[in-house]
């Protein structure tokens, strides 16, 4: 009498494990299948967007109302001083390598046609180096600028006048490294 | 009436030479030597080439300035050998000179001989009687050299006819430039290319053996210093690193290089030492100092400076010492080319937007101008002075030209398609 209670018994217990094994899946399949909830649309909602004179936010390049999207800086014929319409453009970018210290920026400086070619490499350098010495002095570290003179060698465009000359007259700052 | 004559031998010449030389009369020279190159007889076998001997002599001579070549339509009589002259017609055509001949085969029947004798038609004497021997499709080439013997005979200076010119050619738009410095026949002809880059090519210059062009090139993406045997096409990286490698200049022993560094912070002249490399720096003032020319005795170099506010011309000893300015007159004078007697200089000579080439006595220091306008640069002299070849610009196309160092002449060249510039004249490679 006594064997055959205890055998019934470990049968039932046996029986109960078992049984609780198999339905545990079933529940663990249900939330699976209401993952895809109305919570997960609140994180796709677009990021405020930068603030246009914040000058160490590297959004601002390609935002047109920053200063930082600006990278050419122009100048009168046969001279190299930053005038003071470029200053704040040139200074947006020292703002921003001065808090970055990765940044990596060439100043490429140019001239228009009228002249002769070598000393136009001297000019374009002159003017590109104005432009370092402004964001030296605003805190950007030498090793983070590079100074590359084309002269007249690469013209954005090549008509013979003064709509197009001013044009070739300028600095690009272009970054190699942000 | 000589005017329309000069306008019926140019087109002539400009038709036969299949449009690749124009030749514009600025003022007729009024003691041009009147000379007749009468058309070589064609005695070799074989038709007759494209090549007119005589009609690249005259063209040659008269692209000098110094001498007026008779229309060949007016040659009313075409002798070959002096036994045919009669000197009488000349005369009465008004010519004081004339050159007449033929061409064989050369006896090893490697070429041609050019058979020529020069005349002095007013005392029917014989001045040059010569025979000029050139390969099988050098016939060009000897017509430059009798173009050669024929102007050093009867002025006394030697030719330039048959040196070389390098310059730089840009094709293709905006964006896909190719760049390429070729070396041509000082008439335009015959270009072979040296160096292509997808990147800008500038300031070629020779080697006084006339072996080798240095020039600068930026297709390591700053500019740099390559010096290139003509021949060959060899090349060595002679400057280089940061900032401007720039103007280099050969010395008449081309043992060293005058050349524009930036590396102290502005652009200064050094001298290379082309055995050993090191540099001498030879300028010291943060003025943009560039485009440095040696003097044909080796003991000056001239320079562009505007260390007094705008580009002037200046010059100072090859040891150092302090430079003296050479240009007076205008606001702009830069790229000096001296002649080779060392008694002139020709330079970019601005005023306002306009930019001409002027020539300054350095004994006077009087300046003249030579050429119109507007965009002319890059003046460089013929290795005789008597004709400088210069950049301008028609419309939007950069061309060459060549005036006659009395300003008298100005002929335009119509090298290769595209964009020409920064002519550079070999010297005379005997």
């Amino acid at each position: 009498m006594n064997t055959t209670w205890r055998l019934l018994l470990a049968l039932a217990v046996a029986f109960s494990i078992t049984a609780c094994k198999t339905t545990k899946p079933q529940t663990e399949a249900a939330p699976e299948a209401a993952q895809p909830a109305p919570v997960v649309e609140q994180e796709a909602q677009p990021v405020a967007a930068p603030d246009p004179h914040d000058y160490t936010d590297v959004r601002n390049f390609d935002n047109s109302e920053s200063l930082l999207s600006k990278r050419v800086v122009y100048f009168d014929f046969d001279k190299s001083e930053v005038k003071a319409e470029y200053r704040d453009i040139v200074a947006a970018h020292a703002a921003y390598a001065a808090a970055n210290p990765s940044a990596r920026i060439t100043l490429e400086g140019h001239a228009d046609e009228r002249g002769t070619r070598e000393y136009n490499l001297g000019l374009g350098e002159r003017r590109a180096n104005a432009v370092a010495g402004l964001m030296s002095a605003a805190g950007v570290r030498g090793d983070q600028i590079n100074v590359v003179s084309y002269g007249e060698e690469r013209p954005v465009c090549r008509v013979s006048d003064e709509n197009c000359w001013w044009q070739n007259r300028r600095v690009e700052i272009v970054y190699t490294a942000r | 009436m000589r005017n329309i004559l000069y306008t019926l031998l140019l087109l002539l010449l400009a038709q036969a030479a299949q449009a690749k030389l124009e030749i514009e009369i600025v003022q007729g020279n009024a003691s041009a030597l009147p000379i007749a190159i009468i058309p070589l007889q064609w005695r070799a076998g074989g038709p007759p080439p494209a090549t007119r001997v005589a009609e690249v002599i005259s063209s040659d001579l008269y692209r000098s300035g110094l001498f007026a070549p008779l229309d060949e339509k007016d040659m009313v009589d075409r002798p070959a050998d002096a036994e045919s002259i009669r000197f009488g017609t000349w005369r009465l055509l008004k010519v004081d000179y004339i050159v007449l001949g033929w061409i064989n085969d050369s006896p090893d029947g490697s070429g041609y001989d050019i058979v020529y004798q020069l005349f002095d038609v007013h005392t029917q004497e014989r001045l040059l009687s010569q025979i000029a021997t050139v390969g099988l499709g050098d016939l060009r080439f000897g017509a430059h050299r009798v173009a050669d013997a024929i102007y050093e005979k009867l002025t006394g200076v030697p030719g330039a006819f048959s040196t070389r010119i390098a310059y730089v050619s840009a094709t293709g738009g905006q964006g896909h430039t190719k760049y390429e410095l070729f070396v041509a026949d000082a008439d335009g002809y015959n270009p072979q290319p040296v160096v292509g880059s997808p990147e800008p090519l500038l300031s070629p210059n020779w080697s006084h053996d006339g072996k080798r062009l240095a020039y600068v090139s930026f297709e390591k993406g700053n500019s740099a210093i390559y010096i290139q045997n003509v021949a060959t096409g060899s090349r060595e990286l002679v400057s280089t690193g940061k900032g401007i490698n720039g103007a280099p200049a050969f010395s008449p022993d081309d043992r060293y290089l005058a050349l524009t560094l930036s590396r102290t912070g502005n652009p200064e002249i050094y001298i290379k030492d082309l055995t050993t490399g090191r540099n001498r720096q030879l300028t010291h003032h943060w003025a943009i100092d560039t485009e440095a020319a040696w003097s044909p005795d080796g003991k000056w170099v001239f320079f562009t400076s505007d260390r007094g506010g705008k580009p002037q011309i200046y010059r100072l000893p090859v040891n150092g010492g302090t430079p003296e300015r050479v240009t007076q007159e205008g606001d702009y004078n830069a790229r000096a080319t001296i002649s080779p007697d060392g008694k002139r200089i020709a330079v970019a000579h601005g005023v306002g937007n306009e930019y001409r080439i002027a020539i300054v006595d350095l004994d006077t220091r009087r300046m003249r101008i030579l050429t119109p306008g507007l965009l002319d640069e890059s003046p460089s002299f013929a290795p005789n002075g008597s004709m400088i070849l210069y950049a301008t610009r028609e419309g939007d196309k950069g061309v060459l030209a060549a005036v006659s160092a009395d300003g008298n002449v100005r002929q335009r060249l119509i090298l290769a398609e595209g964009d020409v510039r920064e002519p550079a004249w070999s010297p005379v490679i005997r």
